[in-house]
């Protein structure tokens, strides 16, 4: 068994989770929603110990190092931590149906990091021989992965927000009778947030203190670090928007997915399209 | 006239205090930090500036494009958010204390209503005792009570984390400490970089802008290793460095390794493995024509060479093998520039293996002799990054100050109860500044389980 395998096998798992989910939501079938939140934590478990396995393969080679270190990795990780915030968030507050908003965006990260990504296992370069390696991706992509789910959670509000401005009927019935309220909506829209938000904000500090023991600087206005301080502003507007009158509701739920569009950016956009100090994190 | 005047700094003064100024200026913030991120900051490169016409160029450099995170539009926009925090906190600052210091300790009527939860019961018996008893597990279950009595009605109040609603303007202040950080490091401290080749010492070193800074110290740079790995990416950039006081090395700096991620730090300056090079000499043989008159000639690679006709020569490049090159062709060679005394530069090659070739270079640059290229001394120099910086302490702090107020503000809250007990019926009620769905249901436990425990008592 090779975590290659086990990668793959995750991958299906997470489509077979989002279809369940999907029958959830049109069939109203309590068991698919279980089926879907089981299959999600079983896609876990497997990518956890896949996760494990490329990193004891990795000694293997005698150059061991946490698979955080190159895009196919990160990718991977990505779409580890989405479930997992996933599956917090289900367990505290149980709305089923969030996860066939959720799944896709872990679906779609490990069917691209399978087909579309060199999964080498390479060495460490001098400059990511660091034990902050560690802490500042594990932050980092569990923050990404919460505003993920939040734009999840947005794309949903806002459905269920102009059905409901449509008329009363279309929120009664049917698909979007699935969804939980809009104000429920909006309260987890702010709590995956506040997951997201401490949690970029230590991605930030962490790659500042790390930045400072590799180069003297710990902050130097790299397109990286500068759109990871876009996010931050983003979201900062988004929990400052949430005391002030006329923004909340459909404006939070715009705020929190250009939010996540902005960190996908800072996350793919910057490492291929742009150049600068993270340029490990864009080599195929 | 006055009162125009109180008007307009009143104006100002909630310009200043209003939360939409802060979402105007953090939504502005992030759009425009964008252009730094697409256009090159610091000095522009060649190709960058090929691709845009000089108008443009122009245009960009007097809206401060290539370095706009220093520009003043910038600078002011984060002043600005400063002023912003700043008036929001001493705006709210008077109102949030008071609630902490003088909390209301009787639940009037008008209190009970405006109460998020709230539960009465009725009970049998002696309201001193039951207030002792109340006041008991309030203290066991909650937080201990302060008990008050109005007109033979006792009231009991008992709060959690009153502080929690400090820590949004804890995290406001951790923003003006990072700030302050950062102010402190670029009055007083530098960065800088400096060449130091194997056996070599150096005492001063080149900031970014070209500026000379003298240490008061100098750093010896004993050798310079590259590991690879088998597939040929490098793994290890290593400096073994020595610290000299007026030319005696410093104990416990004596042979220091120093590798990236793992920097040396001599009174307060840090010296951060960042290049390398080659920084030993060429080897040229000169000859007339005739092959004649033969010299041999160094060139150190950071300076130049004088040939015996009074030209200097400079070493543009070098490589150890030509065939990836060219073809037919292996071996080293150089590429040189030569100023005569008088007349043009001129460029030639002076090869290793090919002194027919270094012939016709000569003919061709109708020079009247003949460069030979002999190879080089391996002497590496180690490319440091220097460092000082005395507010990053500061900024860590700030850092340090904004996680532990973020996580205060996100996920704790200020929850107070309030407790009536007069004859024959006991109200409480309940609120909490955050999480209410949490704390409602921690209410219901603790009305429930007083409700029990004066009701026991009593039988």
């Amino acid at each position: 068994m090779t975590s290659s395998i086990l990668f793959n096998i995750t991958t299906f798992i997470y489509l077979g989770s989002m279809f369940l989910f999907f029958i959830f939501m049109f069939s109203k079938t309590k068991i698919s929603g279980s089926a879907g939140i089981a299959a999600a934590a079983a896609g876990l478990i497997v990518q956890s110990a896949a996760i494990i396995l490329r990193w004891k393969e990795s000694y293997d080679m005698g150059f061991g190092h946490a698979p955080l270190s190159n895009l196919y990795e990160s990718v991977v990780f990505f779409a580890w931590t989405i479930v997992l915030i996933y599956i917090y968030l289900d367990f505290r507050y149980r709305y089923r149906v969030i996860g066939a908003f959720v799944m896709p965006f872990a679906l779609l990260a490990m069917a691209w990091a399978q087909l579309g990504l060199n999964d080498g296992i390479q060495p460490l370069v001098p400059a990511l021989q660091s034990d902050w390696l560690l802490y500042h991706v594990i932050t980092c992509f569990l923050g990404y992965a919460a505003f993920a789910v939040a734009c999840g959670i947005s794309i949903m509000y806002l459905i269920k927000a102009s059905s409901e401005a449509e008329g009363e009927k279309g929120a009664g019935s049917g698909l979007l009778s699935m969804f939980p309220p809009v104000r429920v909506l909006d309260d987890l829209n702010y709590r995956a947030i506040m997951i997201g938000f401490p949690l970029l904000t230590l991605g930030i500090i962490t790659g500042a203190v790390w930045a400072n023991y590799a180069w003297g600087t710990y902050w130097s206005w790299d397109p990286k670090e500068t759109w990871s301080l876009i996010v931050w502003f983003i979201y900062a507007a988004f929990l400052h928007a949430r005391i002030t009158k006329g923004w909340v509701g459909k404006r939070a739920a715009w705020l929190s997915i250009i939010g996540f569009a902005a960190t996908i950016f800072c996350y793919l956009g910057v490492n291929l399209l742009l150049s600068g100090l993270h340029s490990y994190g864009g080599g195929k | 006239m006055t009162s125009k005047q109180n008007d307009f700094t009143l104006k100002l003064w909630n310009f200043f205090c209003s939360l939409k100024l802060t979402l105007f200026l953090l939504i502005s913030l992030a759009v425009i930090s964008i252009i730094g991120t697409v256009v090159p900051q610091g000095i522009p490169p060649v190709e960058y500036l090929e691709q845009i016409s000089p108008v443009k160029q122009k245009l960009y450099e007097n809206l401060g494009l290539f370095d706009m995170y220093h520009s003043w539009w910038f600078v002011l926009m984060l002043s600005l958010l400063t002023l912003n925090l700043i008036c929001c906190s001493i705006k709210r600052l008077p109102y949030i204390w008071k609630i902490i210091r003088n909390p209301v300790l009787v639940l009037d009527r008008a209190l009970e209503h405006s109460m998020a939860v709230k539960k009465s019961f009725k009970v049998y018996g002696n309201p001193a005792d039951m207030r002792d008893k109340a006041a008991a597990f309030l203290k066991a279950e909650f937080a201990e009570p302060v008990v008050t009595e109005v007109d033979g009605v006792w009231h009991l109040f008992a709060q959690k984390h009153p502080w929690s609603r400090l820590s949004v303007y804890f995290v406001h202040l951790s923003v003006i400490v990072i700030f302050a950080g950062a102010i402190i490091g670029s009055l007083f401290g530098f960065k800088g970089f400096v060449n130091i080749s194997e056996g070599d010492s150096a005492s001063k070193i080149t900031t970014q802008s070209g500026k000379e800074i003298e240490l008061g110290f100098s750093v010896r740079c004993d050798q310079f290793t590259l590991t690879n790995y088998p597939t040929g990416a490098p793994k290890e950039f290593k400096s073994i460095l020595t610290v000299l006081e007026n030319g005696k090395p410093v104990q416990d700096y004596l042979h220091a390794r120093v590798i990236v991620n793992e920097p040396l730090t001599y009174k307060g300056v840090t010296f951060y493995q960042a290049s390398y090079g080659n920084g030993g000499n060429y080897f040229f043989r000169y000859a007339d024509l005739e092959g004649k008159n033969i010299k041999e000639i160094s060139v150190p690679a950071d300076s130049e060479a004088t040939l015996p006709d009074g030209s200097t020569m400079h070493l543009l490049e070098a490589v150890p093998d030509l065939s990836p090159y060219e073809k037919e062709l292996s071996g080293p060679a150089a590429r040189l520039e030569i100023h005569p005394p008088s007349g043009p530069a001129k460029i030639i090659i002076a090869y290793g293996n090919y002194p027919e070739l270094n012939l016709r270079e000569a003919r061709d640059a109708k020079n009247d002799y003949v460069i030979h290229y002999r190879g080089i001394e391996e002497k590496l120099y180690t490319g440091l990054q220097v460092a000082k910086d005395p507010g990053v302490w500061v900024v860590w702090a700030g850092c340090l100050m904004m996680v532990a107020g973020i996580y205060v503000a996100f996920f704790m809250s200020h929850r107070r109860v309030w407790v009536r007990i007069e004859k024959g019926s006991v109200t409480m009620g309940g609120n909490s500044n955050k999480n209410q769905g949490a704390f409602s249901q921690k209410f219901d436990f603790l009305a429930e389980s007083l409700e029990k425990e004066i009701s026991r008592e009593k039988k």
